[in-house]
């Protein structure tokens, strides 16, 4: 293609963009000035005036909506961090297992990652919060030396308490991203070259020490990007508490708009929300991987 | 006293009629040194893999330093023999991401439990020995192929082993640094170590073995002394063989 066709092409696809953005823009303002609200966020000021269920630092419903919102996004950040690591946990046995010597755990996590990768999210966070947490609040009273109470609430783990929305959106979250990231750890743990494992089995090193003193930190640098965007995935597919009344961020903005209608406000909110989130997911996912590689420069 | 390798008919196949391994019998007794020769595929490899249990086999009888090894493996034994048998291999297959001495000292340390300071002095002596005690720091990707495979030789004798397996040690190699692993190879024979080497080098041969072994499409064509094997081989297959080695 000739330079001139280039820049012709480009130009063009240039002035799309630009009348689409204009498009939106103008569909906006015309919705804004019907709905007469305008577009401002003095409103995040006002008291919220609604109860939450679960709140990591103090609230009551006279707090502002900017309040409500931040308690959310703690909400969300407490669902998300403790299935993150969750996930890698149970992906990494379910890794191990897959790519071991026992061909029966072989087949089991072969088993658990077809179904659970092949069943929608949605539908295991159904289950695990009908299924596994709801069921508690009626039948089971179970206390250990009050360091383990299960209680009508949820689960008290010596003064940490658990509540059951938390536990379903926990637990749910962190099964499917397991299930995702066992694949990617095998993924890596299968970059690395044969004879690698025949040196360690041959020094008398076990399959386990093999695997996470040989094969492991060769694996990782493989590994890193993908586990990144299951995590990624992870944080955006937290919004789904709200199928199971956990208030996370997103469950809360979707009152705010209830209550005050102010729509285009909230999602703009909820957008930098998770852009923020997410950057803070991507960034320290970006400094372990320099880590490593610095750390493995030689190789 | 016991030899140190007993093989009985050893057979294996990997595919349903071709044969890996055909009623394979051997013995390597101590402080000798066998050296296997062989076309390619002609099942070197994988007889001197089963020795430490990398490679299972169909039907026959196997002991390494007197623990019997069956055709159904047991882990628990074939980990007692892989600490007390080294094995070295074409691609040298150093852990990358540790340094020389790290590369030597994992396996006394996490296999013998021995101290660390311990099992880096020990290290230190067998590199010296090697003659690469100044790489110790470096990274295996920093040394010269030659320079590779004589730590992959220090890494294998510090489990202090009563055999070493060769599986091509020279193969890989640029032809001028050939010799720096064969005259390791050649010291460690002089000291009494039993050795069971596959390798092309007719020169080593020659020199350090005490008998050849020839082998075709997975069968033992002959056994020999190296002055008989290389004069006047017995069989002509084996005759053939070296007569193309000698064309290259």
């Amino acid at each position: 293609m000739k330079i001139n066709q280039k820049i012709f092409l480009q130009f063009g696809i240039c002035i799309i963009l630009f009348c689409l953005i204009g498009i939106l823009i103008n569909n906006l303002t015309v919705n804004l000035i019907r709905t007469g609200l305008g577009f401002n966020f003095s409103w995040l000021f006002k008291p919220a005036s609604f109860a939450l269920a679960e709140h990591p630092l103090p609230y009551t419903s006279s707090d502002s909506y900017a309040w409500a919102l931040f308690i959310g996004w703690l909400n969300s950040l407490k669902v998300i961090v403790s299935s993150l690591i969750l996930a890698t946990f149970l992906g990494t046995i379910i890794a191990f297992a897959r790519t071991g010597k026992n061909s029966l755990l072989g087949l089991i996590s072969a088993a658990y990652i077809t179904i659970i990768r092949q069943t929608p999210l949605l539908l295991q966070l159904m289950f695990w919060y009908f299924v596994g947490f709801l069921g508690l609040k009626d039948n089971m009273f179970i206390h250990i030396k009050n360091i383990f109470n299960i209680t009508n609430q949820g689960i008290d783990f010596s003064g940490l308490f658990f509540s059951s929305e938390f536990l379903a959106l926990s637990l749910g979250l962190s099964i499917f991203t397991s299930a995702y990231i066992a694949e990617v750890i095998r993924g890596g743990i299968i970059s690395v070259s044969r004879g690698q494992w025949e040196a360690f089995r041959s020094l008398g090193l076990s399959e386990r020490k093999g695997l996470i003193r040989i094969i492991l930190p060769q694996a990782l640098p493989a590994i890193i990007p993908g586990l990144t965007s299951q995590y990624l995935n992870l944080a955006k597919n937290s919004t789904l508490a709200i199928a199971v009344g956990y208030s996370d961020i997103y469950a809360i903005n979707d009152t705010i708009i209830n209550q005050t209608g102010r729509a285009i406000e909230c999602f703009i909110i909820l957008l930098f929300s998770f852009l923020l989130l997410n950057l803070l997911i991507t960034n320290t996912m970006e400094i372990i991987n320099r880590l490593i590689l610095n750390s493995q420069k030689h190789t | 006293m016991e030899p140190i390798v007993i093989a009985k008919n050893l057979t294996k196949s990997y595919t349903k009629g071709l044969r890996a391994l055909d009623n394979v019998s051997l013995t390597v007794n101590q402080g000798k040194v066998l050296v296997v020769m062989g076309p390619s595929g002609s099942g070197k490899s994988t007889l001197i893999r089963t020795f430490n249990g990398l490679e299972t086999f169909d039907r026959g009888e196997l002991s390494i330093l007197g623990i019997k090894v069956n055709s159904t493996p047991d882990e628990r034994k074939i980990q007692k023999i892989r600490r007390r048998v080294g094995m070295v291999f074409q691609q040298f297959n150093l852990f990358p991401h540790l340094s020389i001495l790290e590369n030597i000292t994992l396996a006394p340390v996490h296999v013998q439990k021995r101290r660390q300071i311990e099992a880096e002095e020990y290290g230190m002596f067998l590199l010296s020995q090697m003659g690469i005690d100044s790489h110790a720091k470096k990274y295996p990707s920093q040394l010269s192929g030659g320079e590779q495979q004589r730590v992959a030789i220090a890494r294998a004798l510090a489990l202090k082993p009563e055999l070493l397996l060769f599986d091509e040690p020279t193969s890989a190699l640029d032809p001028e640094r050939i010799n720096e692993v064969l005259d390791a190879m050649r010291r460690l024979a002089e000291q009494g170590m039993t050795m069971v080497v596959v390798t092309h080098e007719i020169g080593f041969a020659k020199d350090v073995s005490d008998q050849v072994l020839f082998m075709d499409s997975g069968k033992v064509i002959e056994t020999s002394p190296p002055s008989i094997f290389f004069s006047n081989a017995r069989h002509e297959r084996s005759r053939k063989f070296l007569n193309q080695l000698d064309n290259h």
